[in-house]
């Protein structure tokens, strides 16, 4: 089944960066139990955008959602010393957001990685620069799991996410993309596939139908679960409906349930 | 009478087959190369980039419109005197040290470059040292700095700081930009601009230094 992964508790956005730096805890109970009620898997949770602040904001936020979460948390930080902090405070097992092939995070997350029992999300990036590609993010994907395997994180748990960039710039970024997840999947059934889906429709106008239509491609392709606003209720009823068209809902049961509870709508 | 207002109109519209029927057509005509660019191709892709800030043109629009006057350049390139294929000002564009995005900051330098400024675009996870080189070495007076991480911004002020420490501050303006970065943040490191998009950065850089 597709797993969502709750992108909203980021500081990076205005409202959450006022909330934060308030310390209004009314508002950050509330948009973490509306997506919740959305049915999100996960909640992600980055303080990296005020800058000089990222630990103290992480703390509070933790201590702010943890009492009312009732879903593991995605921790997402560049930094491996506020993913210690952050991790030794979750409750339940945590994912990782997120290590990649860059030297620097490479060699500051392994050690850290090293021995832990969670779900991790491993990024296509390396430091010759994006990938221009299909076989570019093939085979950094593949390391990645390679590498995480080597300090005993099963593929299982791993969540590869194959850099998706804008297709206004180049014609060719959406195949790129959708080809590696084919053969990704393909060297690694049990391997799960992630990434945020903005980044496809950067630069385009009417960016929703381009992000719902693109999850729908990269389904098919593979794809098991997204970084997304589970308040979305377009993008959550396209993905509930493409899973059902990909054999995942036994009896259409999800997607019964979601047309009478008026969250799928065509 | 040369038609630079169907000029424009071919840049803003796309078509690049248009554009070069034009251009040929001045060039039999015997207007001179230097006014076809600045009036014809320069004038046009400055409407080009003010519709991309206004939002009324987009990435893939701007792109075909480039490559459009791109294709007339490289005919008007052998015609053109010594000092007439740039305005004069020159440019170095980077993305800072840690940071490989490039989409951006590329966009930027196509559209400086159809302004006609000459743009050197010296890539990604440029240390503040390689900066400084750059700048001694290309003697330019515009720098742009583009970081897409919040984790590589302060990579900017040390980029600004560098730059102070080695005497040639006073010689260049700098201009920064990328996803996170806020006219606030530009003010605060002491850059001289910030730009949200390309259109906007082409337009700034011409107005700094005029």
């Amino acid at each position: 089944m597709f797993e969502v992964i709750g992108e909203r508790i980021n500081t990076s956005r205005k409202l959450v960066q006022a909330a934060v730096a308030e310390r209004n805890t009314d508002y950050i109970i509330d948009d973490v139990k509306k997506q919740i009620e959305a049915s999100t898997n996960f909640i992600d949770v980055n303080a990296g955008a005020r800058i000089g602040h990222e630990a103290e904001d992480m703390k509070w936020l933790l201590d702010t959602i943890q009492p009312i979460a009732t879903v593991p948390l995605t921790l997402d930080s560049p930094d491996p010393e506020i993913l210690e902090m952050a991790f030794k405070m979750a409750e339940r097992t945590p994912m990782i957001n997120s290590i990649s092939l860059e030297r620097e995070r490479f060699d500051a997350m392994m050690p850290f990685l090293n021995g832990k029992d969670c779900k991790v999300i491993a990024l296509c990036m390396d430091d010759t620069g994006m990938p221009t590609a299909s076989i570019d993010i093939v085979d950094r994907g593949k390391r990645l799991v390679e590498e995480l395997n080597n300090i005993g994180i099963p593929t299982k748990n791993i969540y590869v996410d194959p850099l998706v960039q804008p297709i206004s710039t180049d014609s060719t970024k959406g195949t790129m993309v959708l080809d590696a997840v084919r053969a990704l999947k393909t060297e690694f059934p049990e391997v799960h596939i992630t990434g945020g889906l903005s980044n496809i429709s950067y630069g385009l106008p009417q960016r929703h139908i381009i992000n719902r239509t693109f999850v729908s491609l990269m389904m098919d392709a593979g794809m098991d679960s997204a970084i997304i606003d589970p308040l979305d209720k377009k993008i959550m009823a396209t993905i509930r409906t493409a899973d059902m068209l990909l054999g995942n809902d036994s009896y259409c049961m999800n997607f019964l349930k979601g047309v009478r509870s008026g969250t799928i709508l065509s | 009478m040369t038609d630079f207002n169907s000029m424009i109109e071919s840049l803003v519209s796309c078509n690049a087959d248009k554009l070069t029927g034009l251009v040929n057509d001045a060039l039999a005509q015997g207007t001179a190369a230097g006014d076809i660019l600045k009036k014809g191709l320069i004038a046009g892709m400055d409407v080009v980039g003010g519709k991309m800030e206004s939002g009324d043109m987009f990435i893939p629009e701007v792109l075909m419109a480039a490559k459009a006057m791109g294709n007339c350049v490289s005919i008007l390139k052998p015609l053109l005197g010594v000092d007439e294929s740039t305005t004069g000002v020159s440019v170095i564009i980077g993305t800072v040290k840690g940071d490989l995005h490039d989409i951006g900051k590329n966009l930027v330098a196509m559209l400086m470059e159809s302004a006609g400024m000459e743009v050197h675009n010296v890539g990604v996870d440029i240390a503040p040292e390689d900066f400084v080189a750059h700048i001694k070495e290309k003697n330019v007076q515009i720098v742009c700095l583009s970081a897409l991480l919040t984790t590589t911004m302060p990579m900017m002020k040390q980029t600004v700081d560098a730059i102070v420490e080695s005497g040639l501050r006073d010689q260049v303006k700098i201009l920064v930009g990328g996803a996170p970065v806020t006219q606030a943040f530009a003010d605060g490191i002491g850059a001289d601009g910030f730009a949200a998009d390309a259109g906007s950065a082409a337009r700034l850089a011409k107005s700094l230094v005029n």
